[in-house]
């Protein structure tokens, strides 16, 4: 019975991860927003569901992908949206901008807790004011903005998406809209014909071009699918799209599809909403096959949060190996080993989604780095565990992926993760090769600069670190930094040979360079100081967690210098997490040089255990 | 022979590899950080490209070397390398792998030291329809001095800028006349002066500096910042005759100055140094291609069409991102573009040594590969036993 007891854990956390794979449904008095939710728009050059469209708005907004209603009931991100859409001013009650500096809060009259999240319509009359103050801000270099400036600029870009959000379909005072491109339908096609036009219809036309022209500007997205076989250089605003309408019949799918929609949303019909949106889904299905496909895949992707859940699942392993070191050591690691896995393969699962998606391989920004060395170390950790059996490389597995997955989070609250690429990052091939070699040598440094870790506090702290476990980490660690130098070299010459194609220069000393180039000098000292005999356990130990503070210095460090060529996301809310990090492998390191006396496993080791960890022999 | 053998053993030991390596990464470590302060180019030139790092009192003119630069640590690896490639490592097949990478990394120290003394780098910008038989290098200038008498061949006698920052006399054997160098400006600023204040003082006798006045400035650090080049100079006539007075050459002034001297005109202008090529490269069209919906740039591409009489080649080639145009030893990169989306601007790199890296690199990996394949074969073998407890 006992050996089932693992199993039986990785069946229940199974079932976990599949409930979140059903969308979930309606309340029955309100809107069905499911199909409405993968329906495909252009934003940012790049074809995506409005599900995604809405999470990633929420996100820069609020710092949430949901809302939270005044009476404390929970709204979807596509329900919302769909308000926001077609029915402004109910949307401008709802409580989506975060506000939580107190000299912004200040400019509001409000006192500081008061309130964290306020409506668009309360913000409404100090539009100008912080348009004003925003505009300052917006003029200086990031760095040398204040708090208050920082936090002004960000409401003002909130502000000014969510006026971008509400113009997307059709200009926000509209209230009848199908029957309105109707009207300007058939009134345009009178102008093909001979006869000459009556004095109101030529007055209706000159006024609808304004109001669609100003909506072609504003327009947050382009939601006009072209005709079958169009490519995404042919997707549309509804504005562009009624300019060019010439007959009642040249009304282009979208645009009916969105306006029913609209009027059934406003009219509160919700059978006729759903019909509308469920209509134009089987249109796009029939038109174009690819797009809907890879939209609805997405919709998925964003409903099975696949990084949240191995995130949950990583904890739960480290926990359960850290366990299996006290009480049940077999069942609780191969409980944790079964988990890890699970894990990885749900992290596999976002991570091949993510690619799927854009189209890409998988590092393009830093978001997706830190998935991607999550990612490698798991893989590696689990690779250790499997050949080891001692639940220090689950350990360390579950640890990594934990960490990585709550960096990439943080990194990914700016909005769409899935960005295009600009010019001279557009290559596949490079992305392909250079970025992903060099990923991994970071995955496997943080790797060995964990293991190194384990065996300081497991020698420091506790009596475990026997002859046997301080060999077998000291052979882990040795081999994941041969592993580590092997990809760092390889990665930072590719990157040389990429500058080379596309710079003219295979190396510049910029600082992204210099950072890759420190990791491999590092690996390179260490390989060479072991060699030698100059160092032994400890010494290799006190190097390789020393490895953590460099790797983390190349990762983001010198990005936060704010100089060099590589300007993808210059980040620098993070520097006090970085130098806390970098104290932090300071004092681990400290602890690998106190004396024998002070280490719970080497207080009655014997001499040759004294000489492998590298103390000196008392006297 | 002993003796040689001990200075051998000395000058080929992992100490000496260690000291290095940990020497050079500290000096990447802080010419990274000093690029906040000093910007990249001068980082370069001080840090990695130099024999030492100097310190210098602020307000004195010595210097102190504090740290080894870049080309004293890159030498001194070199030879540690090969020494002990001869001295110390044993020549087995089980060491195949590690020959190979340090093989490998001398080729690559080699092929830098190269790059670092060899390779030139200038652009070329070109309009379209417009034809170019030169780059030009703005982070080096030249004075050109333009024999004008004759309309139909202009002869150009070019001084480097690294000559006028010498100063002294200039005495070239084409020119009736020597240039004295009576100031010069790395970095500086220019002035219109006006009438209402009278105490700015005209940084020359003649021409526009007549009229302008010239402060000098700390060079500049910024990626994007460039030096202002000025210098005054004074003409006189090479037989002896009176001086015609001072005249300013500065980058900012895009027109060049005439004099005349003994019935023949010349004219002087400060400009960037020109690489002449013995083919001429036209723009046919250049497209700046974004993503739909967004200004995100997706590819920039140029179209030329090539035209060398001399070796009777004349074609199209197409220049865009991470596709550049090899021709002769000189590489066409895609760089930049004209506001208007109507020029190009190609990067020019004449680089003897871009191969070494790629050759460095196939030997690196190869070696790693296969000695870490070696290690891995060991390292499975040997943690199977410790899975039975």
């Amino acid at each position: 019975m006992k050996r089932f007891i693992p199993y039986l854990v990785l069946v229940i956390a199974g079932l976990w991860i599949g409930m979140s794979w059903i969308a979930p449904r309606p309340r029955s008095n309100d809107f069905d927003v499911r199909s409405f939710s993968r329906l495909p728009v252009l934003v940012g050059g790049r074809i995506k569901p409005l599900d995604t469209v809405a999470r990633n708005s929420l996100l820069i907004m609020r710092g949430k992908q949901s809302l939270r209603l005044a009476n404390g009931g929970k709204m979807e991100a596509s329900r919302w949206l769909a308000d926001v859409l077609f029915n402004a001013p109910v949307a401008d009650t709802y409580q989506v901008f975060a506000v939580a500096n107190p000299d912004v809060l200040g400019i509001l009259g409000w006192a500081q807790a008061d309130k964290r999240y306020c409506t668009y319509a309360e913000l409404q009359p100090y539009l100008a004011k912080i348009d004003e103050e925003g505009k300052t801000a917006a003029a200086m270099e990031s760095a040398k903005r204040t708090p208050f400036q920082t936090a002004i600029y960000n409401l003002r870009n909130s502000l000014i998406l969510y006026q971008q959000l509400k113009s997307s379909i059709h200009p926000e005072n509209t209230t009848e809209f199908a029957a309105e491109i109707q009207t300007y339908a058939a009134t345009a096609a009178l102008k093909q014909g001979t006869t000459a036009l009556t004095q109101d219809a030529r007055a209706l036309l000159t006024a609808a071009a304004a109001r669609y022209e100003a909506q072609a500007q504003f327009a947050y997205m382009l939601a006009v699918a072209p005709p079958a076989e169009g490519k995404a250089g042919d997707w549309l605003s509804t504005g562009t799209a009624l300019l060019r309408v010439e007959s009642p019949q040249a009304i282009p799918a979208s645009v009916s599809a969105f306006a029913n929609m609209g009027d059934a949303l406003r009219k509160n019909d919700r059978a006729t909403f759903v019909r509308a949106a469920d209509a134009y889904a089987d249109w796009i299905g029939k038109e174009h096959p690819d797009v809907n496909g890879r939209a609805a895949y997405e919709l998925h992707f964003n409903l099975s949060q696949p990084f949240y859940h191995s995130m949950v699942l990583y904890v739960a392993a480290f926990l359960l190996a850290c366990a299996s070191w006290l009480v049940c050591p077999k069942g609780l690691r191969h409980t944790a080993f079964l988990l890890l896995v699970l894990a990885l393969a749900v992290h596999s699962f976002g991570m091949f989604s993510r690619m799927y998606i854009q189209g890409r391989p998988p590092v393009t920004n830093l978001y997706s780095s830190a998935i991607f060395v999550g990612w490698g170390a798991v893989l590696l950790g689990l690779v250790l565990e499997r050949l080891f059996r001692d639940g220090i490389g689950a350990a360390c597995a579950g640890m990594v992926g934990f960490v990585t997955l709550i960096i990439a989070h943080h990194l990914g609250s700016s909005g769409d993760t899935l960005e295009m690429m600009t010019a001279v990052l557009d290559s596949n091939f490079w992305l392909a090769t250079h970025v992903v070699v060099i990923t991994a040598g970071y995955s496997a440094m943080f790797l060995a600069g964990l293991l190194a870790v384990a065996y300081v506090a497991l020698g420091v702290f506790t009596r475990m670190l026997t002859r046997e476990t301080a060999q077998t980490l000291t052979r882990m660690v040795y081999g994941i930094i041969c592993f580590a130098t092997l990809f760092s070299f390889v990665g930072t010459v590719l990157g040389g040979i990429w500058a080379d194609q596309s710079w003219g220069r295979f190396w510049g000393w910029d600082p992204k360079e210099n950072g890759a180039l420190l990791i491999v000098l590092w690996c390179a000292l260490i390989l060479h100081a072991r060699w030698s005999g100059l160092i032994r356990q400890r010494g290799l130990m006190a190097m390789a967690v020393f490895g953590n503070a460099v790797t983390a210095f190349s990762w983001f460090g010198v990005n936060m210098l704010g100089v060099g060529l590589h300007t993808y996301g210059f980040m620098d809310k993070a520097f006090p997490w970085l130098v806390a990090f970098v104290i932090a492998q300071g004092v681990i390191i400290l602890f690998s040089r106190l004396p024998a006396s002070k280490w719970s496993s080497f207080r009655n080791a014997d001499r040759s255990d004294l000489y492998a960890a590298g103390f000196k022999p008392a006297a | 022979m002993r003796f040689l053998n001990r200075w051998l053993g000395a000058i080929s030991s992992l100490r000496l590899t260690l000291v290095c390596l940990a020497a050079a990464f500290f000096l990447v470590f802080v010419g990274t950080l000093a690029q906040v302060r000093l910007g990249l180019y001068i980082v370069q030139e001080q840090y990695f490209q130099s024999w030492f790092i100097w310190w210098s009192a602020a307000s004195g003119n010595f210097k102190i070397p504090v740290f080894p630069g870049g080309h004293l640590i890159g030498a001194v690896l070199l030879v540690n390398l090969i020494a002990s490639l001869i001295h110390r490592l044993s020549w087995h097949w089980r060491k195949l792998g590690i020959l190979l990478i340090h093989f490998g990394i001398i080729i690559m120290l080699v092929g830098g030291l190269a790059t670092d003394l060899f390779s030139v780098s200038s652009y070329m910008r070109i309009r379209e329809g417009e034809t170019k038989n030169y780059s030009e290098d703005s982070s080096h200038r030249e004075l050109a001095v333009t024999d004008l008498t004759d309309p139909k061949t202009a002869r150009v006698t070019a001084v480097p800028g690294d000559v006028l920052a010498e100063g002294g006399t200039i005495i070239q054997k084409s020119l009736p006349f020597q240039i004295v160098v009576r100031g010069f400006y790395r970095n500086s600023e220019l002035h219109m002066i006006d009438q209402q204040s009278g105490h700015a003082v005209p940084a020359s006798t003649k021409g526009a500096g007549a009229r302008i006045s010239i402060q000098s400035k700390p060079r500049a650090t910024k990626l994007d910042a460039r030096d202002v080049m000025s210098a005054v100079l004074e003409i006189v006539p090479a037989n002896g005759g009176a001086s015609l007075g001072t005249w300013l050459v500065s980058d900012v002034m895009a027109e060049p100055q005439d004099f005349e001297l003994d019935g023949r005109y010349w004219s002087l202008q400060l400009r960037a140094t020109r690489y002449y090529k013995d083919y001429g490269l036209s723009l046919i069209d250049f497209t700046h291609e974004t993503y739909p919906g967004t200004q995100i740039p997706k590819n920039f591409s140029s179209k030329i069409a090539l035209a060398d009489d001399k070796n009777n080649d004349h074609r199209q080639v197409l220049i865009y991102m991470n596709h550049p145009f090899r021709y002769l030893g000189d590489t066409y990169y895609q760089s930049g573009f004209d506001p208007d989306n109507t020029g190009t601007i190609l990067q020019v790199v004449r680089n003897p040594g871009y191969q070494a890296p790629y050759i460095a690199c196939a030997l690196v990996s190869l070696g790693l590969m296969f000695q870490f394949t070696l290690h891995l074969v060991g390292f499975a073998r040997r943690a199977k036993p410790a899975a039975a407890p």
